[in-house]
């Protein structure tokens, strides 16, 4: 299984992919995972890979053989489109942050749907930000895209419990849990 | 037990496992987690950040000498600033095992350039380990703490980005016991004058032979028999990637590249049909196995440049194109400085005294993107205080106006000497000092003037005024850049200075809890707002044009240089 997530720095989309990570080595699974960090991370496109199997060489998904993408941001989510398998599932984050050229207002914030639908019409759009400004907590919001991913993979729900209990910190932990099950019924 | 690790947190927990008591490092993209991590984890380890790299593979041989385990850790680039005691530690006698990890970076993810330190082990004449996975970059950490006392030599532990920021699942091992440390002296051995290192070069040729003969046999380097009309030798990440493409072919997987096992190389060669040397950067295996006399391909089909990945590997070997693909034409989203970073309006003030402005290595190295459009050089760290000194000398004194901007851990790290050459070599550039109390880039770590060290106790705080006098340059002024009126004049006067100036610009990093913003987004006045975009030149991310007026989004930490820039006050809020 190869999970894409993509997004822009700063928004939680490491420990998301750590988090997933972690549930899936309880699942009894050999998991890699690869991201960028650095410079990438000063408000630039991010993407973390996760693979899973009973064995997993690459860290990075080839091309075309990325099952489930999930985007914290929308036009993240067609970046990234060559590793789409046909068909694949695709999360979106209603949330758009714009980049310079937009900010600026030299270009318009691009329509997205069109280039993935040509891969698959499997989209899924999540209120994930505003369900994370309405629990009062905006940081929130990868928790609730995790929970929004959970019910497309195997793995149990306690065991997803299970590495939030080790993973978060007990100030935070409840809020998450409670964002996660939200994120599960968006 | 079993936990995912990043290939960074697998070596650290090698180093613990492996009996490690000493270890050194300056922060660098892949590299800074391997120290972190230690501080973070295993308390029993000294780990302290240096100034600069040469000092973290100085000080970690002195705990080498005394018989302890040690290990300096470094980005690629950081291996150059090494080199220097690099190239003479092996004639060394090495008690304790020492480890020097060079982490790359193929693709120039957060680098100046691409070198491929391979290289280093052969110039050297060190032996090198190259993990494929987390498990291994663990294993091999403690393997090379055992070649390293074995055969009284440093080992490089080189990884890529790709493995050191890659996780995976680490089985955790038992922890050895580490030798303790003693003085003893072997002048012959330590004190490399021409007499004595002469003894000693014969010494390290003689190792070599070892080192290549325990290649050919280590269980590091193996031969992993599938279908034999495809042979692969590989290493690293591209071992896995190489994997994912062809996992029926026969592979020589190398653990410990360098020395490269001949005879194992010439039995493999003569197993398959068709042979393979697939690696990232330099065909560093290739020329050494075509020297066997062995034919095989590499880069005259792989690429020499940017990393690799199962795509490349598959379509270059197979020869069947990979299907044409256009990317859709999106807005890029380079990285950029944060909203209310202290950087934004001191390069602003610069740009707008139209100075020439040398840069150094930093998040204000960013600031060359548009629209400030206000970094003219970077090269390496340090260079910018010597670019801006050459230059201005070659014009004379007040004819030109060049400036060099340089971090407070940059200068730390290497603008020391640079300030020195320009005050005693009477220069008459500006440097200013960016002062964000931090290591910013690399994600916010101590430094010498931070008065903090790794583990977050107090220490001293070097001043940074009192620094700068004593390398010799009078004019010393220290500006608050949010204060974007007082930092343009003060930046004038320097400029119009006919000796050397230099301009602290002190604010702690907008990502600090010590930051000086307030936290709480401005807003602008449509009302007022007559769309000249003047606050639009900051390029601050929080700042948009939309409808022909500026817009203040949510990430707005308000610090209010917009609002001190805008001619028709409709800035506000935020207080």
């Amino acid at each position: 299984m190869n999970v894409l997530m993509t997004g822009v720095g700063g928004q939680g989309i490491i420990l998301a992919s750590d988090m997933l990570a972690d549930v899936m080595m309880r699942a009894g699974f050999d998991v890699k995972k690869s991201e960028i960090h650095g410079m990438a991370q000063r408000g630039g496109s991010v993407m973390s890979h996760v693979r899973y199997a009973k064995h997993v060489a690459s860290p990075l998904i080839p091309l075309g053989e990325c099952d489930i993408l999930l985007s914290f941001e929308e036009l993240e989510a067609a970046r990234y489109v060559q590793y789409l398998k046909k068909d694949a599932v695709v999360i979106i984050n209603r949330y758009r942050l714009s980049p310079p050229s937009v900010i600026s207002g030299k270009e318009p914030y691009p329509d997205v749907l069109p280039i993935l639908r040509e891969k698959t019409d499997r989209i899924v759009i999540v209120d994930g930000s505003r369900i994370a400004d309405e629990m009062g907590n905006p940081k929130g919001v990868n928790i609730i895209l995790l929970g929004k991913l959970s019910t497309y993979l195997e793995a149990d729900e306690a065991l997803w419990t299970l590495t939030m209990n080790d993973m978060l910190k007990e100030k935070i932990r409840a809020a998450n849990i409670e964002g996660f099950k939200r994120g599960r019924q968006a | 037990m079993k936990k995912i690790l990043s290939g960074n947190e697998a070596i650290a927990r090698g180093a613990y496992e492996a009996g490690v008591a000493f270890a050194s490092a300056y922060p660098g993209t892949p590299s800074t987690e391997v120290l972190e991590d230690i501080a973070a984890e295993y308390p029993g380890i000294h780990a302290e950040w240096t100034p600069n790299e040469k000092v973290a593979l100085e000080v970690a041989a002195g705990a080498s000498y005394a018989g302890a385990r040690a290990m300096a850790v470094m980005k690629h680039v950081g291996v150059n600033v090494a080199a220097d005691p690099l190239m003479t530690l092996p004639y060394t006698l090495i008690r304790g095992g020492l480890v020097l990890v060079s982490a790359d970076d193929p693709e120039l993810f957060s680098s100046q350039n691409e070198q491929d330190n391979r290289h280093y082990a052969r110039f050297a004449k060190i032996p090198m380990l190259e993990p494929t996975t987390s498990q291994e970059a663990k294993d091999f950490m403690i393997e090379a703490i055992s070649i390293s006392e074995k055969f009284g030599t440093p080992v490089m532990l080189r990884t890529t980005t790709r493995i050191s920021h890659s996780m995976g699942i680490v089985e955790m091992g038992e922890v050895k016991e580490p030798p303790r440390p003693s003085v003893e002296r072997h002048p012959a051995e330590w004190v490399m004058l021409p007499a004595n290192a002469r003894v000693r070069h014969p010494v390290i040729e003689r190792r070599m032979v070892e080192l290549k003969e325990y290649s050919n046999t280590s269980p590091l380097n193996v031969i992993e028999t599938g279908d034999r009309k495809l042979g692969i030798v590989s290493s690293g990440v591209a071992y896995q990637y190489a994997k994912e493409a062809f996992p029926g072919a026969s592979f020589l997987k190398l653990g410990m590249p360098y020395p490269m096992p001949d005879r194992l190389i010439r039995e493999f060669a003569g197993q398959v049909d068709e042979l393979w040397v697939v690696e990232e950067l330099d065909p560093f295996m290739e020329d050494q196995i075509k020297a066997l006399g062995i034919d095989c391909h590499g880069k005259d089909r792989l690429p020499l440049c940017g990393e690799l990945n199962p795509d490349i590997i598959k379509s270059t070997i197979s020869g069947v194109a990979p299907a044409p693909f256009v990317k859709p034409p999106l807005p890029g989203r380079p990285p950029s400085m944060c909203p209310g970073c202290p950087h934004r309006s001191l390069l602003w003030a610069l740009r707008r005294n139209k100075a020439f402005i040398a840069g150094d290595i930093g998040c204000y190295t960013l600031g060359f993107l548009p629209p400030l459009d206000a970094i003219d050089t970077c090269l390496c760290m340090g260079a910018g205080i010597n670019h801006a000194h050459g230059m201005a000398t070659v014009f004379g004194a007040g004819k030109e106006k060049i400036a060099a901007v340089i971090g407070d851990s940059t200068f730390y790290h290497s603008g020391i000497t640079g300030l020195t050459n320009l005050a005693y070599n009477k220069g008459a550039a500006l440097v200013v000092i960016l002062d964000n109390s931090t290591t910013a880039m690399t994600g916010s770590q101590n430094h010498p003037g931070t008065g903090i060290t790794i583990r977050g106790e107090a220490t001293i705080s070097l001043d940074l005024e009192k620094l700068v006098k004593a390398l010799g340059i009078e004019w010393v002024k220290t500006v608050d850049p949010y204060d974007v009126k007082k930092t343009r004049k003060t930046i004038k006067e320097a400029l119009a200075f006919e000796g050397p100036s230099v301009i602290i610009s002190k604010a702690p990093c907008v990502l600090l809890k010590s930051r000086k913003v307030t936290g709480k987004p401005l807003h602008v006045d449509p009302e007022k707002c007559n769309g000249c975009k003047v606050c639009i030149g900051l390029g601050c991310p929080a700042i948009e044009f939309r409808d022909e007026k500026s817009f203040i989004n949510s990430s707005c930490a308000g610090c209010g240089v917009c609002e001190e820039l805008c001619a028709r006050d409709a800035i506000g809020g935020g207080k």
